[in-house]
């Protein structure tokens, strides 16, 4: 009944090995296991680089990747526009109102996708269109983003008072559905594109103040934050080299997501004959007059909401991958 | 015939990196009024295999089998409705986290009776009697009040308690307990284990008891079988495995059983349970093993007769010596 | 403050419209007349119809509510069996199909989506009515507001069914979101829920499918569930602004668009409000709710 006396590794005995002291053990084998490495089975898995790293959680997700395609399609289509489009955003053909696309009687291959009621190109127009669309989101974004993360950082280092004050009167924001609020507004400050864009960065804001706090009260306790402030990091350098990039990756999700919004929002108040005027070729504007059209003509409603469809969809597609890709409790191990 | 007979079976999990092969060619055989003690460290493939057996793993599992009959019946071939006939009436299994493994939604009641229901055919009022007696037959004190409490509301060790009440509600034939002990108090561990035997004993239905504990198994069971990374490596009577155990990983176990030491410090095995990427070619315990030698690195072992213990090992070990001759 | 619809008048008129309006008397007098007003139920008077404002609001908030709730419960109805089917089969064509189909459901414009059911159904089919809560033939008095219930009293043979037809496509638009949102919330909250050790211990215990995933699971995936439904009021409003403009449905959210295209300030300034107030109150309840169906609390 010897129980075979396998000896500790070295690192979990204390002092000298004990097995040549007076024991009398029957000892077999070896003097110790060395720790025998086996051959070599598994390939050899140097850690990527976070972007490759990124990129092939990315892409595995085929939605996000078509999204990303399709909306790179988009940009391509807004930045070469004045290339591409066959005819002006603007001119009115006044030979051919409410003309059908091609492919139906009375259609022709000039107005490809038929004309609105006063004559002009819808394919021209929704290409145009496209420009507005990004620009939109683009501009959106960046002020939604810029001053609520900034808002965001205040609070999450100020604490105390200010961050309370900060936190209710987001809250009070937060109350509010954001369409409503962007219609007050543009209400107040009179109808067009611009005063559209800068009511619905200040109703898709809280959510970056909302985040970058969260985010910040999470990154504050953590050690090298502690180690930077010791050194003597100023309090603007610790915000936004130390902690900021830290907290990058729900942001980066959110952008995507406001930028989809921003998109819906514009385009409901361009219907609604708040947002971008006539005859801007903004998608959501082209969408206003178009209802009396409703039953004559479909090929005018039909196309610029489907551009819109097309192009949140392809943000939404990319959102939703991001956000898996980026998240580390999703990541699989 | 043996109540339970599994042979050869096979899991594997899908997981980012490809398949990972949790359990490998594993053998379980149970007789009635058996007591079954599966031994092995975390990541053995011990509660794969019998969660494999009631259908509870998750659908990135992929099962085989030889064979895998209850009582004659096969379950790895027969239709849901068969098997949730058997499953929780003639086999059934209690976890590890009794707290989680309750609804927090529901009455201990509810879930109790609701067991009941689902295979007996007995009225509301018979119901509740059985489930009043059942909290009895645990041990737990003021079982009408208990039944009317949330899980959340219970202890630990009341908890595990309430799983066994519903486990042999039922009076089922086998019954299958994943490290039931583990995660509550020492104190409530000897309790709970003597509650599951006194219950095998007087019901006569068969035990298999999933453990990482040798004390455990030296106190509960009648046979032993242990495993490592995902294969059966020995199984043997209870009183046999501690006289004599015939592969070096059971012998290293009982080695590091406290209440073996001899020397000062306690020993311990060298090394770690290979994972999904670095697995051995040849046996999977020989980068651990104090008596490997070059065949061990490379081919994997047969197992053994029963007489060495059906131990997966080129030189299985007769009183701590690996017999070099034959294997 | 500019006068809003009346151009061009009198000094008499001119200083008969500031006193009744109490626009004569100092900027912090009319503010705190308005905030006393308002603990009062009084929110001024609506600059185009002249008439109190909170009596206009709560005219017209039936129309709403009653679209608003046949919204939420086309959205749930529909939405949470959608995310219980989804989650139980997790990567397999119903999932992806269903989710899919919510994905897009809320990447559209909701007004366009109107429109497009417009075209359809009432253009090409000829199904569903285009504009409005009832055919214009019928007339009846508006005990409750709801058009439902008020069709059904008028005991007027057809008037239900008009009722009903004209309430279809607005549903339908007005809760397309709403529906998209809680599929994909069921769905996720049901995927951790069947990852839990409790209900392992179901399926150990024999049970059927059914009764897991739909009391067991369900049970437990509500809870969060719950929570957005409440939070989705929100979204309903700024939906209701556009549905009801669409459909000429006379609710809160036409009356506000109406309001700011006619700079009838106070009709706004007194909608948002009243909005807020049922939003917060909304959120409140949800709370108490939340507090009420989550076990762990309850004690």
């Amino acid at each position: 009944m010897a129980s075979d006396h396998t000896p500790s590794s070295p690192d979990s005995t204390r002092g000298a090995s004990t097995d040549t002291n007076g024991s009398d053990r029957t000892r077999t084998g070896q003097t110790g296991p060395e720790l025998t490495r086996p051959d070599r089975t598994w390939p050899d898995r140097t850690r990527p680089g976070r972007f490759k790293e990124f990129w092939g959680y990315f892409s595995e997700n085929r939605g996000a990747v078509i999204g990303l395609i399709v909306f790179m399609t988009f940009v391509l289509i807004a930045i070469m526009a004045d290339v591409i489009a066959p005819h002006s955003a603007t001119q009115q053909y006044r030979e051919a109102l409410l003309q059908p696309p091609v492919w139906l009687e009375g259609g022709t291959s000039e107005f490809l996708l038929g004309t609105d009621a006063v004559g002009r190109d819808l394919l021209s127009r929704l290409i145009y269109g496209a420009r507005y669309s990004f620009f939109i989101g683009v501009i959106v974004v960046v002020i939604a983003a810029s001053t609520g993360v900034l808002i965001g950082l205040i609070a999450g280092f100020a604490r105390g008072w200010v961050d309370t004050l900060i936190m209710r009167l987001m809250d009070i924001l937060l109350a509010f559905p954001s369409l409503l609020l962007a219609l007050v507004m543009v209400a107040i400050l009179g109808p067009s594109l611009v005063n559209a864009m800068i009511a619905i960065a200040i109703t898709l804001q809280p959510q970056y103040v909302r985040l970058t706090r969260a985010a910040v009260l999470q990154e504050l306790p953590k050690d090298y934050v502690t180690s930077a402030r010791v050194v003597g990091a100023s309090k603007a350098r610790l915000m936004f080299i130390t902690v900021l990039p830290n907290c990058l990756a729900p942001l980066i999700v959110q952008a995507a997501l406001s930028f989809s919004t921003a998109i819906l929002d514009a385009a409901a108040l361009g219907f609604l004959g708040l947002g971008a005027q006539p005859p801007t070729p903004e998608w959501g504007t082209m969408l206003a007059d178009s209802r009396e059209f409703v039953l004559r003509a479909w090929w005018v409603v039909t196309f610029p909401g489907l551009a819109i469809l097309v192009n949140v969809l392809a943000i939404n597609l990319m959102g939703d991958g991001l956000r898996d890709a980026l998240d580390p409790k999703l990541k699989r191990s | 015939m043996p109540l339970l007979d599994v042979r050869n079976l096979c899991v594997d999990f899908k997981t980012s990196e490809g398949q990972f092969r949790a359990v490998d060619s594993v053998d379980v055989h149970v007789d009635v009024g058996d007591v079954l003690a599966i031994v092995g460290e975390s990541g053995s493939g011990k509660s794969v295999s019998m969660l494999a057996l009631m259908g509870l793993l998750p659908w990135t599992a992929t099962v085989s089998a030889d064979a895998m009959l209850f009582d004659g019946v096969d379950l790895a071939n027969c239709d849901a409705r068969q098997r949730r006939s058997i499953v929780g009436k003639d086999v059934a299994m209690i976890f590890q986290e009794p707290m989680s493994s309750l609804n927090p939604c529901f009455t201990v009641g509810f879930q109790l009776r609701e067991a009941l229901k689902a295979h007996l055919p007995l009225t509301r009022r018979e119901r509740q009697q059985r489930a009043i007696e059942l909290l009895e037959q645990v041990g737990l004190p003021e079982p009408e009040r208990r039944l009317r409490a949330f899980p959340h509301q219970l202890s630990g060790g009341m908890c595990q308690r309430v799983m066994i009440a519903m486990a042999i509600a039922c009076k089922p034939r086998l019954l299958i307990a994943d490290e039931p002990t583990t995660a509550l108090d020492v104190t409530i561990q000897a309790q709970i284990l003597e509650l599951l035997l006194d219950l095998q004993k007087d019901t006569g239905m068969a035990l298999v008891l999933i453990t990482h504990d040798m004390g455990v198994v030296a106190e509960t069971a009648k046979r032993v079988s242990v495993q490592y990374a995902g294969q059966k490596v020995e199984e043997q009577g209870v009183r046999e495995l501690f006289a004599d155990a015939h592969h070096p990983y059971t012998s290293a176990l009982l080695a590091a059983l406290p209440e073996r030491a001899t020397t000062r410090s306690l020993p311990s095995i060298p090394g770690v349970v290979p994972g999904q990427f670095d697995r051995p070619a040849g046996c999977l315990f020989s980068p651990r093993c104090a008596h490997a030698d070059q065949l061990c690195h490379a081919t994997s072992p047969d197992v053994a007769t029963q007489a060495m213990g059906f131990a997966r090992c080129h030189y299985p070990l007769l009183q701590g010596v690996p017999q070099r001759s034959a294997s | 403050m500019l006068m809003a619809g009346e151009r061009g008048i009198s000094p008499e008129r001119h200083a008969e419209l500031m006193a009744q309006f109490g626009f004569d008397q100092p900027l912090l007098a009319q503010y705190w007349n308005y905030l006393t007003g308002l603990f009062q139920g009084d929110l001024g008077l609506s600059f185009k119809t002249k008439r109190p404002v909170w009596d206009e609001f709560f005219t017209l908030f039936p129309a709403t509510l009653e679209l608003s709730l046949c919204a939420i419960t086309f959205a749930v109805v529909l939405g949470v069996p959608a995310g219980i089917i989804a989650a139980v089969n997790r990567g397999k064509w119903p999932d992806q199909a269903l989710m899919s189909t919510a994905l897009i459901g809320y990447s559209m414009p909701i007004f366009w989506w109107a429109l497009l059911l417009i075209i359809l159904f009432s253009g090409m089919l000829g199904w569903t009515p285009v504009s409005g809560r009832i055919s214009l033939m019928f007339f009846f008095p508006a005990d409750t507001g709801f058009m439902l219930i008020d069709s059904l009293k008028s005991g007027q043979a057809g008037a239900f069914s008009s009722a009903v037809q004209h309430l279809i496509l607005p549903t339908i638009v007005l809760g397309t979101i709403p529906l998209a949102v809680i599929a994909r919330q069921t769905r996720s909250a049901m995927l951790e829920v069947l990852s839990e050790d409790y209900v392992r211990t179901a399926r150990a215990k024999g049970l059927s499918p059914l009764r897991i995933n739909g009391l067991h699971a369900l049970r437990n995936a509500l809870i969060p569930v719950i929570t957005v439904i409440g939070l989705s009021v929100g979204t309903l409003l700024a939906g209701a602004i556009l549905t009801e403009t669409i459909f000429s449905w006379p609710g809160i959210g036409k009356w506000m668009v109406e309001g700011i295209n006619s700079r009838d300030y106070t009709a706004v300034q007194g909608g948002l409000l009243m909005i807020a107030v049922i939003v917060m109150v909304v959120n409140l309840v949800v709370d108490v709710l939340y507090g009420l169906i989550n076990p762990k609390i309850r004690q």
